[in-house]
């Protein structure tokens, strides 16, 4: 420190701890009120005692939520999101930085204008193609009159109707969201700081591309990896709008969306217990994911920024 | 960019990029291209062909009272949200730089709301905020005598939905403060304390200069959360209601499109955000470009 002043140190852990206390507040307040029984959460103010039914909380908010099968859901698709983007980008930021072939540049605008299409912004049109996959190709058809012209070719009415349906399906609540552009630009700018030499020496002595990206690119990027893993499992686990789009059956949506159903109306019996504990297990796993991984956390997280 | 050393094949590269082109030719430029042309239509409901309208959505769109309601209640909910979350995390992440003990506890206690959904943060909040059973809300009455109803005042159920947004993205910014305080060399702020400047003096003349990239990062990514990722806090604890006060853009186009099935004016919605979010992101890119000169 550059001036000896205790007061402001002492001042400084003060508000550290109030600022710990504003972000800490709300689970642990959460955590009590799960443990405890239902006419005691719906005391006003609620005691602030760890209760003995916490047990009972996550068995019952287990069973009224469903979680189990929410919760594999959830695990599946973040996994799968997680997978997917990972293996995406790296080929994709592989084949733009070290290959030399006409529609590079072209490849490399496509991926960067997708920053400016979030789901958010395409709602209904993504829903519509999930449904369908085939609808440009409906289209297509529709455009070129192909009906006509293959009913007339085979002096027949006829109609053709292709589909291929996501909804209610893994590939449906994962692929969509596969694409990342700013994955791939990490990729990009990560190999970008590779030596050149490296390759240079890869390709002296006969290696394939292939071989160079499994040999030496992959090894090199493992740290990478492995803060890209932390922050797209966070963000696969905790998406909402997308899967609240795809599915339609209850039991195929994620953990997180699952959780609406067991906030009680202002009508209902108050059983806040129930709901706040199933909260703190469907917000257990990425909050985990983040507290272990914590060192790989921050540099994935810092690093997106370049 | 390009490397010096770099392979010649002629199908091996196309290959690599085709999951990512065809991925984002399904699920981003289809839908999108679909998208604008439906802004332009108005659908039959009951099937049968769509109408050609050109940008009739678009003028409904800005004279319809409601759409302008929501456009002031995001832009107040996203100034609000933004610059809660942005000051609290810049003052705990500067008082978390000064701290010499614990620092990796300090850290650990504060990072992990980054990891919490939306959508269980709106939860919690709720629980503490519940009329009847939350324990802010109880205080708030007894002691400020606010008849505090997040349920039935509209008011009162956008500052509900700001705090929630905001608690969760207090470690994101603390996060990025944090490494930015730690990237200001050492020796700029002892020369500066030796020539006499005082804390606050340092702050403003050193700290914050140095810091205003960072800030400014943050401004736009708080600023694209509160706008986009908060759809899941509003669509478990309030549905947009009471009374539309917490419609945001984002939550009319899902409530107009999904549950109205207006899909003209939903389309028309979806490209008016567009719009936003490349004005958004051309304006980020071009100071990333400043930022490079401003460091070499």
């Amino acid at each position: 420190m550059v001036e000896k002043t205790p007061i402001l140190d002492l001042l400084t852990y003060i508000f550290l701890a109030l600022g710990i206390c504003i972000v800490g507040f709300p689970i642990f307040y959460a955590l009590i009120a799960a443990t405890l029984p239902l006419e005691m959460v719906s005391q006003v103010p609620m005691p602030l005692f760890f209760g003995d039914q916490f047990w009972v909380n996550i068995q019952a908010a287990w069973q009224k939520g469903n979680l189990g099968t929410l919760l594999l859901n959830s695990f599946i698709m973040a996994s799968g999101i997680t997978f997917g983007k990972i293996c995406v980008s790296m080929l994709g930021a592989f084949s733009i930085v070290y290959f030399d072939y006409r529609l590079r540049s072209v490849a490399f605008a496509s991926v960067f204008c997708t920053l400016m299409l979030p789901v958010e912004v395409r709602i209904l049109p993504t829903y519509e193609m999930a449904a369908n996959l085939f609808s440009p190709l409906q289209a297509m058809v529709e455009l070129l009159h192909i009906e006509a012209l293959v009913g007339w070719f085979l002096q027949n009415d006829i109609q053709i109707r292709l589909e291929l349906s996501l909804l209610d399906s893994y590939p449906g609540l994962i692929l969509p969201l596969v694409a990342s552009a700013t994955c791939t630009f990490l990729f990009r700018q990560f190999y970008l700081t590779v030596p050149e030499e490296l390759c240079e020496a890869a390709k002296m002595d006969g290696a394939t591309p292939m071989l160079f990206l499994r040999k030496i690119l992959f090894p090199l990027s493992k740290t990478n990896i492995a803060a890209l893993v932390v922050i797209e499992f966070v963000y696969g686990w905790n998406q909402y709008l997308w899967p609240l789009l795809i599915t339609t059956r209850r039991e195929m949506t994620t953990a997180v969306i699952g959780l609406q159903h067991l906030i009680p109306d202002v009508d209902d019996v108050p059983d806040w217990n129930v709901a706040l504990a199933g909260a703190l297990i469907v917000m257990l796993p990425p909050v985990l994911v983040v507290l272990f991984m914590q060192r790989w956390f921050v540099k994935g997280l810092v690093e997106r920024e370049k | 960019m390009i490397k010096r050393a770099h392979f010649k094949a002629p199908l091996l590269p196309y290959l690599l990029i085709f999951p990512q082109i065809l991925v984002t030719l399904t699920f981003f430029y289809w839908p999108a291209v679909h998208g604008i042309a439906q802004s332009m239509m108005i659908s039959n409901p009951f099937g049968g062909r769509d109408q050609w309208v050109w940008f009739d959505n678009f003028k409904d769109l800005f004279t319809d009272p409601l759409y302008l309601k929501s456009v002031g209640i995001t832009l107040g909910f996203s100034a609000a949200t933004a610059l809660t979350a942005l000051l609290l995390g810049l003052f705990i992440a500067s008082q978390a730089n000064r701290a010499l003990r614990a620092k990796a506890a300090i850290r650990t206690l504060l990072i992990w709301p980054y990891a919490v959904a939306p959508a269980i943060s709106g939860i919690l909040w709720l629980f503490l905020l519940h009329p009847n059973y939350g324990v802010v809300a109880f205080f708030l009455k007894r002691t400020l005598g606010i008849d505090w109803n997040p349920i039935l005042n509209g008011t009162d159920a956008l500052v509900l939905i700001i705090v929630a947004s905001a608690w969760k993205q207090i470690s994101y910014n603390f996060v990025f403060f944090l490494a930015g305080f730690q990237a200001i060399p050492h020796s700029l702020i002892e020369a500066a304390a030796m020539d006499g400047a005082g804390p606050t003096r340092r702050f403003w003349a050193i700290i914050f200069p140095l810091l205003s990239p960072t800030l400014f990062f943050l401004m736009v990514m708080n600023i694209i959360y509160a706008f986009f990722d908060t759809f899941g806090v509003i669509h478990t604890i309030t549905q947009g209601g009471p009374g539309g006060m917490t419609t945001t853009l984002v939550y009319k186009v899902y409530k107009d499109g999904f549950v109205g099935l207006n899909l003209g004016s939903s389309a028309a919605q979806s490209v008016v955000l567009m719009a936003l979010i490349i004005l958004i992101t051309v304006l980020q890119f071009k100071y990333v470009e400043r930022k490079v000169q401003y460091a070499g």
